[in-house]
């Protein structure tokens, strides 16, 4: 089943096409990368989708109903959370508050602060920041921001989470923590679309990968079949 | 974990201590000089306006400069109503008055950000100032209004129930979900609306709670001052002054602005008394000192005296 589908998604910058008659899904329970050399459209096909902004034209439908012109707030209510590039936290406030706003008032109906509060506590256990969840979110790593903002993401009980780049930033070793924390969500039954740079990790973790280049979609296909494609070879190592 | 919500209340002390000081106020009319009176009637109306200002600005980093605009709301509304309606009945009508047009006015703006939502706060000020003037000049032929006489203690009475509403109302928000919401705003508001938050709803609706007491307050400070006209009403002092006392005192804390509102108005009152001529000099003076040395107000200071490291400088 699809969870997510967009049809001739197109975004204008001026007169720049940001992106240009994208079509996409994200099948249920599936984990679907998005590449692209820098400036492709990645991160804009996510504001798209998240509803920071509204797509010039073009529909986008998440469990088979549309939510193009809906407002950021509404569409992750409706089970749609995602990550930033740049991380996004509230600095100045603790760990743990960052994470319970997530289950305030991400989900459709209200929840009680004692079950907020749970879910929280427990998020933050899945992700491995318990024992900071009294710290000003300011003052972690950046790999721990980031593990922060999926926390944050996930207290809003999404169904489909969209990861911006989770792995930018991070050694080695925390791309690997990165890497089994994806493959953690998605045994929870979290549909996942992600945009990642770091290669190994898209690779291993992916069941389909869909490229962009200047805004358009040049390739979509297994992880073995866009290593091998020579239209993506082209396009990221020049001819 | 977090301070707002699930931290345990240091009830007993600090919960009894408020308690006296509120008592002690409640019946301070029946002993205190009149003047007293007066001058408490006038530091309790500029901690209605800081404290309102700081449970919107506050949290949200929105610099609204439109406390005069809904002050001034309030006391047409009691100009013009007073002589019809019950006292208490014109005070809620002044809040009210305030509160529909922040709500308006929030839906209209709230989108601007920084300089551009303060200029624009400001602006409003201004331009209802000056509406009410061509109003009265070319379609009513007279200028300003008399306001009906109410006696001091009254007043003082109303202003002090005002005072108490709002100190619960701000003290409640801080504590709840929707108080951490505004917070969130503050602190990166695309992240907010990103994690379900109707960022529009909650603003505009902080806004416009801010509003309706700076309405009422400005209803029953009216009736003090018995005449009014549209520049005495909309004077952008009211906008200017609850935003310094909030500096001054510090936003960290609900007392914050309580405790500069209440130093800078009794200040004020003192350095009118006994330097006439040179007073807002003086004042400017205190104004600069505070906020070259106190970059966290007077809360800053307490906590840091708190903590004792008085040799240390923050480098904040």
């Amino acid at each position: 089943m699809r969870i997510l589908e967009g049809e001739g998604v197109t975004q204008y910058f001026g007169g720049l096409a940001a992106v240009s008659h994208v079509d996409f899904n994200v099948n249920q329970g599936e984990v679907v990368g998005l590449i692209g050399p820098n400036g492709a459209g990645k991160t804009t096909l996510f504001n798209l989708i998240s509803g920071a902004f509204v797509p010039k034209s073009g529909t986008i439908k998440f469990k088979a109903e549309p939510i193009t012109g809906l407002k950021p707030h509404q569409i992750c209510r409706k089970g749609l959370a995602r990550t930033f590039q740049s991380v996004k936290i509230f600095a100045n406030m603790p760990v743990f508050d960052n994470v319970i706003l997530g289950s305030f008032f991400g989900m459709s109906n209200s929840i009680a602060s004692a079950d907020a509060a749970r879910v929280a506590t427990e998020l933050l256990e899945f992700v491995g920041l318990s024992a900071v969840a009294a710290t000003p979110a300011k003052d972690l790593t950046l790999a721990n921001q980031k593990r922060l903002e999926v926390a944050r993401a996930l207290a809003t009980r999404p169904e489909l989470l969209l990861l911006d780049e989770l792995m930018a930033g991070l050694n080695p070793t925390e791309v690997a923590q990165a890497m089994e924390l994806v493959a953690r969500i998605r045994d929870m039954g979290i549909s996942i679309f992600m945009i990642e740079h770091v290669m190994k990790a898209i690779m291993s973790v992916c069941n389909r990968i869909i490229v962009l280049h200047h805004g358009e979609k040049i390739a979509e296909g297994t992880p073995q079949e866009i290593a091998t494609s020579r239209t993506v070879v082209e396009v990221y190592l020049g001819e | 974990m977090s301070p707002n919500i699930f931290t345990p209340k240091r009830f007993p002390v600090t919960g009894s201590l408020i308690l006296i000081v509120l008592i002690l106020l409640a019946v301070s009319p029946l002993y205190a000089p009149p003047y007293s009176v007066i001058l408490l009637t006038a530091i309790f109306m500029y901690i209605v306006l800081t404290v309102s200002w700081a449970i919107f600005s506050g949290p949200t980093g929105y610099i609204s400069l439109a406390p005069a605009a809904f002050f001034g709301v309030g006391i047409y509304t009691s100009a013009i109503l007073g002589k019809a309606l019950p006292l208490l009945v014109v005070v809620g009508m002044g809040g009210l008055a305030s509160f529909c047009l922040a709500l308006l006015i929030g839906a209209l703006t709230l989108r601007l950000k920084g300089i551009y939502f303060a200029i624009f706060t400001f602006g409003l000020v201004e331009l209802i100032k000056n509406l009410l003037l061509w109003y009265e000049i070319n379609i009513t032929g007279t200028r300003g209004r008399f306001v009906i006489v109410v006696d001091n203690k009254t007043i003082y009475y109303v202003m002090f129930i005002i005072l108490v509403i709002l100190l619960l109302t701000a003290y409640f928000i801080r504590r709840s979900k929707f108080g951490l919401a505004l917070q969130s705003i503050g602190e990166n508001e695309d992240a907010a609306a990103h994690i379900g938050i109707n960022v529009t709803l909650v603003k505009v609706s902080a806004f416009a709670i801010s509003a309706l007491f700076m309405g009422a307050t400005g209803a029953i400070i009216a009736t003090r001052w018995t005449y009014i006209d549209p520049i005495i009403a909309f004077n952008p002092l009211f906008s200017f002054t609850p935003v310094l006392m909030a500096i001054v005192g510090g936003m960290g804390q609900l007392y914050g602005p309580i405790l500069g509102a209440a130093m800078l108005a009794y200040l004020e009152e003192v350095l009118i008394t006994k330097f006439p001529y040179h007073y807002m000099l003086l004042f400017g003076a205190v104004l600069v000192v505070a906020v070259l040395y106190l970059p966290n107000g007077l809360v800053g200071l307490i906590q840091k005296w708190r903590k004792g490291d008085w040799g240390q400088h923050a480098n904040t």
